[in-house]
């Protein structure tokens, strides 16, 4: 489904990602951990176009995307779930997932988006601003759902979210999965979580990949030894 | 105010707060189209006073095409004319964009560089085409003198006629920007355009369209300012400041703002230049808005939200 090879990306002079090369098959959960500064959130503005590459190629089911601009890649079945949210403040809940909608061409709000997130049915017009900060992640998962994406992208979801509302995140992924033949890609720092939705598990560092491994067969303290300080 | 009595000053108060409501009109369809460019793209359009006169010069073009082919279609070429001056000023915008503007964003002086440059060349052009002398066009007959509604008063009709235009343009961009799917993602990009992209919005043709349609209601502004006042080649430059400040009274991201900017300002000014002189009128009304500015730095109506 999601094929990369040898992606490299650099701020100016200076190469942060160095080669990348991975797979994502069809109906799995990929986790990318690692610490903060080793790259996870450069590597997912990268596959979402959001900062050019500097080599390499992303192909989406046999397209290349790689030299696409980012809302032709949504167009080609990628959505992006920023870290931070980055929801639009000023629009409504309800606009706030039509802005997604241009691309899927759906003409109302389906009902299992809905279904997913109920919050956002009871504060759908309310400003996506005045939204606690969980409120606000489920929003952005919902805005890059209705792009009936086939690669999911969710750059740190439990990035300064309460713990209660983590565990419903980690449930609406799995959801999702359920729903849909999906792709998702989830950068993550807490092991918990990363246990609980993804299939496989690599591990970044510097920019380089240097640990890989199914769910299954993970050993927890080696990852836990790789993302402590 | 010495000197008037209370049924006189009522009538000087009406008299002069009509022909405020035609600057109102004006103002307001400048500063819409300024503010929806720089809301969106952030994008200071120093030509935009020039958009205008593209608009004026559209009307008078059509109006001496009329007279000396079918002057029998003279009652009706104004109406005609509004929309032409508000295709051709968008074509031009559309081509302005294309051509020079697109390729400066990131750069906001530079846009403000590059605006004023294409102003000056907008200006020259005007005086080479139509000569520097000010122009009118016909008006139709339906557009001239008065309606008395008391002894004291006269409601001109052109005013009338420029804020019924006014309305309904304005009404037509609240449509366009809060109901429409295209106006949604202008307010997405607005408010963050890498993550607009993200959500597989085409910015750049938003940024073109956004940046068309301004200048296509600047057009329409200038098809209005013929019934109010004729056109020069500098006409634009004239208005442009005083739009810039109805822009940023109203605060920026506003349209309820931008009305309600436009018609205080225009009013002020109005019906103060009937007591102390035009130029002691502005300095007034300047001092009053940046007083309020300081108090409200983002201008009238800023919306409250979490960031």
């Amino acid at each position: 489904m999601l094929d990369v090879a040898n992606l490299k990306v650099s701020y100016g002079q200076s190469e942060v990602i160095h080669g990348l090369n991975f797979t994502a098959k069809k109906n799995e959960t990929l986790a990318v951990m690692g610490r903060n500064g080793m790259g996870k959130t450069t590597l997912f503005k990268s596959l979402i176009g959001v900062l050019p590459l500097s080599g390499g190629s992303i192909h989406i089911d046999g397209t290349d995307i790689s030299k696409c601009e980012s809302y032709q890649r949504v167009e080609n079945g990628v959505a992006y779930v920023p870290q931070g949210r980055m929801i639009f403040p000023n629009l409504t809940v309800q606009e706030n997932i039509e802005t997604g909608m241009g691309v899927s061409k759906l003409k109302a709000i389906p009902d299992d988006i809905y279904a997913l997130f109920p919050v956002l049915h009871e504060m759908r017009h309310r400003k996506g601003g005045n939204l606690s900060g969980g409120q606000q992640q489920q929003l952005a998962i919902a805005r890059a759902l209705v792009t009936n994406p086939k690669v999911l992208l969710l750059d740190e979801p439990t990035e300064g979210i309460q713990p209660s509302i983590i565990k419903d995140i980690a449930n609406v992924l799995n959801e999702i999965k359920k729903m849909r033949d999906i792709t998702i890609i989830v950068s993550e720092q807490v092991l918990s979580f990363t246990m609980a939705v993804a299939d496989r598990i690599i591990v970044i560092d510097k920019g380089n990949f240097i640990h890989e491994d199914l769910r299954d067969d993970v050993d927890t303290d080696k990852i836990k030894g790789y993302l402590s300080v | 105010m010495g000197g008037y009595s209370y049924g006189e000053l009522g009538a000087i108060f009406a008299m002069q707060g009509f022909s405020g409501i035609s600057l109102f009109s004006v103002l307001l369809l400048m500063a819409l189209g300024l503010a929806i460019i720089f809301g969106q793209m952030g994008v200071i359009n120093m030509a935009h006073g020039e958009f205008m006169a593209v608009g004026a010069y559209t009307t008078y073009l059509m109006s001496s095409l009329t007279e000396s082919f079918f002057p029998a279609f003279l009652p009706y070429y104004f109406i005609l004319s509004i929309a032409l001056a508000f295709i051709v000023a968008g074509a031009m915008g559309y081509l302005a964009e294309y051509v020079l503007i697109r390729h400066l964003y990131s750069r906001p002086l530079d846009t403000l560089l590059a605006t004023w440059g294409l102003s000056l060349i907008m200006q020259q052009s005007f005086r080479s085409i139509f000569g520097a002398r000010e122009v009118s066009p016909t008006l139709p007959e339906w557009l001239l003198g008065a309606y008395p509604a008391t002894d004291m008063i006269d409601i001109p009709i052109n005013g009338l006629f420029v804020l019924g235009l006014t309305i309904v343009v304005t009404l037509g961009v609240f449509y366009l920007m809060f109901k429409s799917s295209w106006g949604l993602r202008v307010r997405a990009t607005t408010q963050n355009r890498v993550m607009s992209g993200a959500v597989g919005i085409n910015t750049k043709k938003i940024d073109r369209f956004t940046f068309a349609l301004g200048c296509g209601i600047a057009g329409i502004a200038g098809a209005a300012f013929t019934t109010i006042a004729s056109t020069g080649p500098t006409t634009g430059t004239l208005y442009i400041v005083d739009t810039f400040m109805v822009v940023v009274f109203g605060g920026a991201a506003s349209l309820f703002g931008t009305i309600a900017s436009a018609f205080s300002i225009a009013q002020a000014q109005s019906i103060l230049e009937f007591f102390i002189s035009g130029s002691m009128a502005k300095v007034f009304t300047l001092l009053v808005l940046v007083l309020i500015l300081m108090f409200k730095p983002e201008g009238l109506f800023a919306s409250k939200v979490r960031r």
